[in-house]
């Protein structure tokens, strides 16, 4: 018995040591992603941008923003003239907070009245906006306790002197589903529709149809768009599904326009399926293809704003997120189905889809060959 | 005549290793043509070169009046290819497969064509089965139906009766000599000898060169090879005895016989003088087989080979 098993696991690691792209990608890969993500992860983000509407410069407020941007989770790189402005920004998650401080801030302060803060925060990823938020409040007291000496002592916030007024948009109950859902849309596209082209081309290579197929009058365009369209098919289904449920049991309901939601899902199918396609083109067999696409789904993961909030990532992270066709949809559909988003809003991410769109067909086509060469 | 295939000097190459070196091929129209070599000849590229799937380096020709790298969409439209391996989808029916391949050549009253050329085949009462389900003979006998439903002007066969029964092959040879008296052009690679003889001609290629052109008949006989056949008990015993001795080519049994030939008939002559006296033996000379001169063939390109 042992001999007969001793034969098979010879043998199995003879054919593992030929097939040296698995082989690589078996002890690379997790290498790298250990790496990737050890240092890209951080579920506690700082130097979140924040905007910040003060109608009311004095040193008291100077010090309220200064106290803010000292728990190092607020970066003030926005100062709009007016709400609008600023609720626009948030719109488009150019900034994560909106801090208002109004026009008579200090004087109610100084006599005693009520004064407030206003933190305007995006919560639709309630991991980003928690810690923050948390943070404020301690930070103010703190500092203004150093200011409000002398007369104004009794008129620290502790002694409910400051308010701050927290208001968490899009998701006043901090629900994570609200966020998730809309992300998980891409993520489960991003999976069935890469790894179904990158096996639907390999399999025809793998069962030696490709030869067949290469001998007769086909162009390679009609190839990739004919083996593409149906999964474009499969892949809406697979939205109309996940929007169903997502209503019917999680009570997620779509804010923006349908319409819109619709030519981003098709655009970033379209992009998945050039992907799956383009793996095809550089992989020999369906396991090659599968682990090449579960190269692309990870990062679709962990580095696109899905499961850690994409802003607590380091620079050179964010700059990988920027190329995934994911990190570009969970944003478009976050914004369409929690903020209502309008098209110039989201054109940036459509923009951005299409962009990587034109670079993966053209790798693919050029990759893709009529001969067998 | 016209002539389907009239290529010069195909060489293509691997990295260092020449596959196909300096090959050139005139087929007449009409023509079955056999093309044989050992394993690892250069049988398959050179089909492949000639139906556009692969660029030559070097060299270069037509096919059916089409330049071979120019016209390669023009070769493919109106050339058969049939792979050597099964190339149809198995997990499609057999009439699913035929109106697949119909759809991509763009066939018109794609129904009907389907519908004869199942009823060619014999295959309408199985229409409706998996490909993958159709034993050996009759998986190649779907695949050359589905390289002729576009009503080619040539097939390229490779190695189409691999692994198939006699009769089966028979059946096959038999729709080959059908297409060919419609007027298509065959070229079909084979190591079967008596495929080689149902050829109308043959040309023989051994490391990416060819080495011989003609008839069976011809070919045997520019050979000049000179056999014998010893009958008795005990002569197909000789036959490790003589294999390596001077002046044979090839000894090999053949039931209780033994064939024997050699390139010099003096020298083959005195190899066998000392077992031409064992009484047991009858001795006669005989005419060289195909596959004699084939053996030969190969053992004079290595030699080639090896002095290059």
């Amino acid at each position: 018995m042992w001999q007969r098993l001793l034969a098979i696991i010879v043998k199995e690691i003879q054919q593992l040591r030929r097939d040296r792209l698995t082989f690589a990608m078996m002890f690379g890969v997790p290498i790298m992603q250990l790496l990737l993500f050890g240092y890209a992860i951080d579920t506690d983000p700082h130097n979140l941008p924040t905007a910040v509407i003060s109608a009311d410069d004095t040193t008291v407020t100077r010090t309220i923003v200064s106290a803010l941007s000292s728990t190092g989770y607020m970066k003030f790189t926005e100062r709009p003239r007016s709400e609008a402005e600023a609720n626009a920004l948030l719109q488009q998650g150019k900034v994560q907070f909106v801090v208002t401080i109004p026009s008579d801030f200090t004087r109610r302060l100084v006599r005693g009245e009520r004064a407030q803060v206003l933190i305007d925060a995006d919560a639709t990823d309630p991991l980003a906006a928690a810690n923050p938020l948390a943070a404020a409040q301690p930070a103010i007291e703190q500092a203004l306790r150093r200011d409000l000496i002398g007369p104004l002592a009794d008129r620290n916030p502790k002694a409910g002197g400051v308010e701050l007024v927290l208001q968490r948009r899009y998701n006043p109950e901090g629900k994570a589903r609200l966020n998730i859902v809309p992300g998980l849309l891409a993520v489960i596209l991003t999976m069935t529709m890469v790894m179904m082209t990158a096996l639907a081309v390999t399999r025809e290579r793998e069962r030696g149809t490709m030869e067949n197929l290469l001998a007769m009058p086909v162009r390679p365009l009609e190839v990739m768009i004919g083996k593409i369209l149906p999964y474009i098919a499969i892949g809406s289904v697979q939205v109309a599904v996940i929007l169903l449920i997502s209503r019917v049991l999680f009570d997620v309901v779509t804010e923006g326009s349908v319409a819109l939601l619709c030519l981003g899902t098709a655009l970033f199918i379209t992009v998945n399926l050039a992907i799956g396609f383009t793996i095809s083109t550089v992989t020999q067999n369906q396991l090659q293809a599968m682990q090449a696409s579960v190269f692309i789904l990870l990062p679709s993961i962990l580095l696109s704003g899905f499961m850690f909030p994409f802003r607590g990532m380091p620079n050179w992270a964010q700059w990988i997120g920027e190329g995934l066709p994911a990190t570009h949809f969970m944003r478009l559909v976050r914004g369409l189905m929690l903020k209502g988003a309008a098209f110039g809003d989201i054109s940036g991410q459509l923009l951005a889809l299409t962009a990587i769109l034109l670079v993966v067909s053209a790798l693919a086509v050029s990759r893709y060959k009529v001969t067998l060469d | 005549m016209a002539l389907a295939i009239d290529v010069h000097d195909l060489v293509k190459r691997y990295g260092r290793r020449t596959v196909v070196d300096h090959v050139s091929l005139a087929i007449e129209q009409g023509r079955i043509c056999g093309f044989l070599g050992p394993n690892g000849s250069g049988k398959t590229t050179t089909l492949r070169l000639i139906c556009g799937l692969l660029t030559p380096d070097e060299g270069g020709g037509t096919c059916l009046g089409h330049d071979l790298v120019r016209d390669r969409d023009a070769i493919k439209r109106q050339a058969g290819y049939m792979t050597q391996r099964f190339g149809l989808y198995e997990d499609l029916t057999i009439r699913e497969n035929l109106e697949f391949v119909g759809r991509v050549y763009r066939l018109d009253h794609l129904k009907n064509r389907v519908d004869r050329s199942l009823e060619r085949l014999g295959l309408a009462t199985r229409q409706k089965q998996l490909a993958g389900a159709l034993s050996g003979g009759w998986k190649q006998r779907l695949a050359l139906a589905a390289c002729v439903l576009h009503e080619p002007k040539l097939l390229l066969l490779d190695e189409p009766t691999a692994g198939v029964d006699p009769k089966a092959r028979r059946a096959f040879w038999d729709e080959i000599h059908s297409y060919a008296a419609e007027g298509i052009t065959v070229l079909v690679s084979t190591h079967y000898m008596d495929e080689a003889e149902r050829c109308h001609e043959i040309a023989y290629i051994a490391y990416g060169e060819l080495m011989a052109r003609g008839t069976a008949a011809e070919i045997i006989e520019q050979s000049g090879l000179a056999a014998f056949i010893a009958r008795g008990p005990g002569a197909d015993r000789l036959a490790p005895k003589l294999r390596d001795a001077e002046g044979v080519t090839a000894a090999a049994a053949f039931g209780t016989a033994l064939h024997v030939c050699g390139p010099d008939r003096e020298a083959l002559v005195r190899t066998i003088e000392p077992f031409r006296h064992e009484d047991s033996l009858k001795w006669e000379e005989a005419e060289p087989t195909l596959e004699d001169v084939f053996i030969h063939l190969m053992g004079r390109a290595r030699d080639n080979a090896l002095d290059g």
